[in-house]
């Protein structure tokens, strides 16, 4: 194959030809590939270790000591497993870690590097080349497969029975209704659920983890408290009706949903919406705890700049005004939990939020109604 | 007295009728009199006296080093353009100072998006002036006394408890793991590692810069020290595996195996791929 093309210029000659000066130039020259055939495998040249019976022997040796010192690094795993005490430190690490690493990671590598040096310098290397056979099948194998099929349906006789046809192609799809029945009742429809919270109009807004009720006293300016609501903490004083006492999935799912954050900062830094000036107590503000691209629970607040960052995809709200979204992936601003003082002085919520929390999904509709 | 005037008697008989021996009498008397109630006088007046000393102190202290920015009386000072040069320092109480002298943030050397830790530049003594003296512009709360951060008696479970509180409220900022992170615009939220205590629980106290406040009154000494204790308990913690790689998550972690890891596969795969020695027969 290659011989056929040994007259050809060298490509060092050629390559100087190739760049195309314009447009049309270049072309004419890469239409014309031909010149630029395979100019097939360069000469078979022999290794130190093919010519030389020592440099064979050196070879084997070198690869028989890769692996017998695998070998002995096995056993030293083996060894040090049980001879190594847990608590011993090399060099600030833990020994016995150090070492089972050390021996079994050098015993695969070993293996590895000796395996790779017998190929390269022991056995048979010379060039060889396979070409691509046609991805298609034969001519014959392919009249014969259509043939096949045309007999058949001939046999058949789907053409000309056309009530068979149309009979089989009903039972057929009368197949689907059993599976789309046994899949609708997969589960409940989530129904409302996914647009209301737990949060109803006179709970007490206490401190996650202690469960501690809130006065706008206690919370000094630029405090951040992450809160839920009363009746979700174990150690927060509750005594309302007994079917509110969730428990286990549900409890969890309803904590998930009504996470909060509560802010205070100075009240004329704030810019309320129409309808939303008395959401507030002096200047302390609650928005769910839940991004509203995709779920994260944001935390991170700068309290001179009033910002809250989403430490997953780095989505901005500006919590001084209504929870706008200034930065980042969001696309709608955090929902606002309206606040109010109740008899005793604690911080309680006016209601649920207004609109549903966390990100967004198909029936939640399109741009919420910011007048309330 | 009477001891006194009956042996000098013959002699200051002598000279009573002296113009002067009124005057003498007086001062003497004044002498007796001071002296004795000095020696008797009420402890806490002379320690107010001292505290007033301390506030003198922390007043000078504050013009030589502090009121470049913060103005003369610490009311603050704001630039043409409307922005801080240094906040009002009224009300922001002792804590406040404490922290931010005792790490070194203050003196800030330059302005920038955040002032960063270093090498404190007064002595103890000296940010005890500086802080007796803003404490005295305005109440702010006060140094925390040792035992509302001494975590040394923490139970297990009081840890546990901590690792809660810290989770809800302190990852967000400073990492699962208390190394820091990266906040916007070139902020950042610190490392706590090797954090004294009584550093820690200032600045829930305080919120420095761009944290927020947890005063006591929503998160009580008792969960802060919980949360102190905790966060010594991760730096206690042994690292078995060796290299934590800055305990920053997956960003480390991914870069090492991206950069170490696949550096160290692509030479392997040129090894093997590269043409032996040859020899001309």
């Amino acid at each position: 194959m290659s011989d056929e093309h040994s007259e050809l210029p060298q490509p060092q000659q050629r390559s100087g030809d190739v760049q195309p000066r314009h447009r049309e130039e270049g072309y004419e020259i890469a239409g014309n590939l031909e010149a630029m055939d395979n100019p097939g495998l360069p000469e078979h040249e022999p290794r130190p270790t093919d010519v030389d019976q020592g440099a064979e022997r050196r070879a084997e040796r070198q690869v028989a000591t890769l692996f017998g010192v695998a070998t002995l690094l096995s056993f030293g795993f083996c060894v040090a497993y049980f001879a190594i005490p847990k608590g011993a430190l090399f060099l600030g690490f833990s020994a016995h870690n150090f070492t089972l690493g050390l021996t079994l990671g050098g015993a695969l590598l070993l293996i590895g590097i000796g395996a790779i040096q017998w190929a390269k310098k022991l056995m048979d290397d010379h060039e060889i080349t396979e070409d691509r056979h046609p991805a298609s099948s034969s001519a014959d194998d392919r009249e014969a497969t259509v043939a096949a099929f045309a007999k058949g349906a001939g046999d058949s006789g789907i053409g000309r029975r056309p009530l068979i046809r149309n009979s089989l192609l009903g039972a057929m799809g009368a197949l689907g209704l059993p599976a789309i029945v046994a899949l609708r009742d997969l589960g409940p429809l989530p129904e409302g659920k996914p647009s209301e919270t737990i949060w109803r109009k006179g709970m007490r807004v206490v401190v996650d983890v202690t469960g501690e009720p809130i006065r706008p006293e206690d919370m000094e300016l630029g405090t951040l408290v992450n809160a839920e609501p009363d009746i979700l903490v174990e150690n927060a004083e509750f005594d309302g009706p007994d079917e509110e006492n969730l428990e286990g999935h549900e409890l969890l799912a309803e904590k998930a949903k009504a996470a909060v954050i509560m802010v205070r900062m100075d009240p004329r830094d704030v810019t309320p919406y129409e309808g939303r000036e008395n959401w507030g107590v002096d200047g302390i503000l609650c928005y769910s705890k839940i991004c509203t691209h995709v779920g994260c629970p944001i935390s991170l607040y700068e309290q001179t700049t009033h910002h809250l960052l989403c430490p997953c995809h780095q989505s901005t709200f500006d919590l001084a005004d209504n929870g706008e979204v200034i930065f980042g992936p969001a696309a709608r601003s955090l929902p606002q939990l309206p606040l109010a003082v109740d008899d005793e002085g604690y911080l309680i919520a006016m209601s649920d939020f207004r609109e549903p929390v966390g990100p967004s999904f198909w029936e939640r509709g399109g741009e919420e109604d910011r007048s309330v | 007295m009477r001891l006194l005037s009956a042996r000098l008697s013959g002699r200051l008989s002598a000279k009573r009728r002296h113009p002067l021996a009124g005057v003498v009498l007086l001062l003497l008397g004044l002498l007796v009199t001071g002296g004795v109630y000095a020696s008797v006088a009420p402890q806490p007046a002379k320690a107010s006296s001292a505290t007033q000393e301390v506030i003198e102190e922390g007043r000078k202290l504050f013009l030589v080093g502090c009121a470049s920015c913060h103005g003369s009386n610490a009311q603050g000072i704001e630039t043409a353009s409307g922005n801080v040069l240094g906040p009002p320092l009224i009300g922001v109480g002792a804590a406040a100072v404490d922290f931010q002298v005792s790490t070194g943030r203050m003196p800030a050397t330059q302005t920038g998006p955040q002032i960063p830790r270093k090498d404190p530049v007064y002595t103890p003594e000296q940010v005890e002036a500086l802080a007796a003296y803003i404490a005295s512009l305005g109440p702010g709360p006060a140094i925390p006394a040792e035992e509302d951060y001494d975590y040394s008696e923490a139970t297990e479970e009081e840890v546990v408890r901590g690792g809660e509180l810290w989770r809800t409220n302190c990852t967000a900022c400073h990492n699962f793991n208390a190394s820091g992170g990266a906040l916007p615009n070139g902020k950042y939220a610190p490392s706590l590692e090797g954090v004294d205590a009584k550093f820690i629980y200032e600045a829930m106290l305080t919120g420095p810069q761009q944290m927020p406040v947890f005063p006591d009154d929503t998160l009580h000494a008792e969960d802060k020290r919980q949360i102190i204790a905790y966060v010594k308990a991760i730096d206690d913690r042994p690292s078995p595996g060796g290299f934590s790689l800055g305990s920053l998550g997956p960003v480390s972690e991914g870069l090492f195996a991206w950069v170490v890891g696949i550096g160290l596969l692509v030479v392997a795969a040129v090894w093997i791929a590269v043409q032996s020695v040859r020899v001309k027969k």
